[in-house]
């Protein structure tokens, strides 16, 4: 990635595109991820709601709510989510074991 | 001893150590210097790092000289690279500014083979199992200090015992003899169990 | 005397033990935050006597910082870049006050953009504000400015900060010769400030209204004392000399002596400058480094005089004074001006930020200096 020289950036540090910061894929920083046993989850949405990131997507709504598959692309590997899990069933595993 | 000759070669001997933040890798690089500084060295340890959080990946360096060392530059290029998380290599190319007569050396279940393959690099890379010493001997994900002995190991530019005392005098207080103790048994596995 | 491995804020914290002031106001803002984290456990664990007190801004630091001194305490703190913006109108009340605060500033550059590495921008905003201000290479001379800084601001009631590169030396580890505390506290002596508030033999009151009869007469006694703070911090660096064994003079002359070119700069760069002209010497090339200390008051005479015969100078400034000659520039070409110099004078500016700068870097300059090829003004690391 070449870096920009003065002349090629907005003035004032401007940052001038909408929703730029979805192009930031946090997700690189983890050194651990965390990997659900959906065999086990019991849809509490304690982990959805306690994510910092927003990392827990969802489907369905009021009783038929049910969490999906953590978004790897954002979530950093905080361990909040396992750590609230009123089950357990998420756990905190290595995140070189799942780099090429 | 080779480790004489090769230290009288270069006049600063520059270490350069990649980690996450949280891991210990700017702790590694002043653990290093202040080893160095028992051992009557000129030393320097300084992190390199963007926004302060953890997980973001983290640079650290440490100079040790025998005269005064008065630069406050950058570490162009090291000697060695220590990798503590070897998740970051998919991201930060490790080997920048190494040179092919420079040493890698990375915390990985990987063979050395396999890393020279991932990363082109040409010069000698030693690997070390450091998290699993980690979790075994201290019960924590915590490879830093292990690889302290595989340095001290492959670079041949201070004597374990500097490690070790360092430890000691740092950790005794905090963690008590049985900790300081396994502690110290990591370091050694790490010493012994570094492979090309 | 025990040698220790120390970061910037580490030795300024240790200085700070040895002082061992009456009360320090803490606010943290990265790059200083250790200074004061590391003093609050000597607190804590009742190494020193200081009334530690956590204020809720800079502006408030500084503002508890004035009212304990002028209370009569010894008081010391620190800050960087946006805390001291923040505190700017009650630094100039310190020095109005003739107030002996002590400050540690942690070079960062100022917002916006918004950035936490070093420059000198925040210092060099401060400096017409009545403080003397000390540049530290090192975590060595950051511990030693401290010390100095405490007796000079109290002889001559004035503030004083002491300088130093943000995370380059604040949290970069050396080697630090730390001396025994009985000489430091010693050498520091005790305060005795003539007008406390505290003192109710000799009543006063602090800080009054001043309108166009009074407001230039007293502000005009700070000029005086201000330039005579130069011979007292040489008197002074010389005390501390005989327990160090170092030297403290208005700026360190590094082979200058037959230099064809010489590099004018301060704080961690003038190490770096330091590589770079041993290389270059043992390539047989005459060139040479003038480390400034003391930047304000500034000593116009004596960097007259060390750099009048010199073919070119190049002064190198880590910050920029929009619209005019950057800060170190400036006062290097007044002091020029006196003596008529009739060599060449290129300014540079680098660093902004926190941009690297590398010994190449510097090579560069001294080489196309020496080959006549250096503009008279540039940026070093710059993509224009």
């Amino acid at each position: 990635m070449t870096l920009k020289s003065n002349k090629e950036i907005p003035i004032g540090g401007l940052i001038d595109e909408a929703g730029s910061s979805k192009k930031f894929k946090t997700g690189d920083w983890k050194s651990f991820r965390p990997i659900t046993d959906f065999s086990k989850c019991i849809n509490c949405m304690m982990c959805v709601c306690w994510c910092p990131d927003d990392c827990i997507p969802t489907e369905g709504n009021g009783n038929d709510i049910k969490r999906k598959e953590t978004d790897f692309s954002v979530c950093k590997g905080c361990g909040i989510c396992a750590n609230v899990c009123p089950v357990k069933c998420i756990k905190m595993e290595e995140e070189a074991k799942f780099l090429k | 001893m080779t480790w004489i000759f090769y230290f009288n070669m270069k006049e600063v001997y520059e270490v350069r150590i990649h980690g996450r933040g949280g891991q210990g890798a700017k702790t590694a690089s002043q653990f290093i210097a202040e080893a160095a500084l028992g051992e009557g060295k000129q030393i320097q340890s300084f992190p390199e790092y963007g926004p302060e959080r953890a997980g973001a990946p983290v640079k650290a360096y440490t100079r040790i000289s025998d005269k005064p060392i008065t630069t406050y530059a950058p570490v162009v290029n090291p000697d060695i690279v220590i990798v503590i998380d070897p998740t970051l290599m998919v991201s930060v190319d490790v080997t920048e500014g190494l040179n092919d007569d420079g040493i890698l050396m990375v915390n990985t279940p990987k063979d050395a083979e396999d890393i020279k393959k991932d990363t082109g690099f040409k010069g000698k890379v030693y690997t070390i199992n450091a998290t699993k010493i980690a979790i075994d001997t201290v019960g924590k994900n915590l490879p830093n200090t292990p690889m302290l002995g595989s340095f001290v190991k492959v670079s041949g530019v201070i004597p374990i015992e500097s490690i070790k005392d360092s430890i000691k005098s740092k950790f005794l207080k905090k963690l008590g003899e049985e900790k300081t103790q396994a502690t110290i048994k990591g370091v050694e596995l790490a010493y012994d169990g570094v492979k090309e | 005397m025990k040698v220790k491995a120390l970061t910037g804020t580490g030795a300024g914290a240790e200085a700070m033990r040895q002082i061992n002031p009456d009360v320090v106001p803490a606010y943290p803002i990265t790059p200083q935050t250790a200074i004061m984290q590391k003093f609050s456990t000597f607190v804590a664990d009742g190494i020193v006597d200081t009334e530690l007190i956590r204020v809720e801004s800079e502006h408030s630091a500084m503002s508890c910082a004035v009212g304990a001194s002028a209370a009569g305490a010894r008081v010391m703190t620190a800050t960087a870049s946006a805390g001291l913006a923040l505190m700017w109108e009650i630094v100039g009340v310190a020095s109005g006050l003739r107030l002996p605060i002590i400050m540690a500033v942690v070079n960062r550059a100022l917002s916006a953009p918004i950035n936490i590495h070093c420059d000198h921008s925040d210092a060099m905003g401060a400096r017409d504000l009545g403080w003397i201000q000390i540049y530290s290479e090192s975590a060595q001379e950051v511990y030693e400015n401290m010390l100095i800084a405490t007796r000079l601001a109290e002889k001559k009631l004035l503030p004083v900060m002491v300088c130093q590169d943000g995370f380059i030396t604040s949290h970069g580890v050396e080697n630090v010769e730390i001396f025994d505390d009985d000489k430091i506290k010693n050498f520091v002596g005790e305060h005795k400030y003539p007008h406390a508030l505290l003192d109710i033999k000799k009543p006063v009151t602090h800080g009054p209204l001043q309108l166009q009869d009074y407001y230039f007469e007293t502000r005009s006694q700070q000029i005086p004392v201000m330039e005579e703070s130069i011979n007292d911090y040489l008197k002074i660096g010389e005390e501390l000399s005989k327990i160090t064994g170092r030297e403290y003079k208005l700026f360190d002359k590094y082979n200058m002596d037959d230099a064809d070119v010489v590099i004018v700069t301060m704080n961690s760069t003038a190490g770096t400058t330091k590589t770079a002209i041993n290389r270059l010497r043992s390539e047989g090339k005459k060139v040479g480094l003038l480390k400034l200390r003391l930047f304000r008051p500034f000593p116009y005479k004596e960097v007259a005089e060390a750099l009048k015969n010199v073919k070119q100078i190049i002064v190198l400034d880590r910050s920029v004074s929009f619209g005019a000659n950057p800060p170190l520039l400036g006062e290097v070409k007044n002091a020029l001006f006196d003596v008529k110099y009739e060599g060449l004078l290129h300014s540079g500016v680098f660093g902004l930020g926190g941009r690297n700068i590398f010994i190449e870097d510097i090579e560069d300059l001294f080489n196309k200096a020496l080959d006549g090829k250096l503009e008279k003004s540039f940026y070093v690391g710059l993509r224009e």
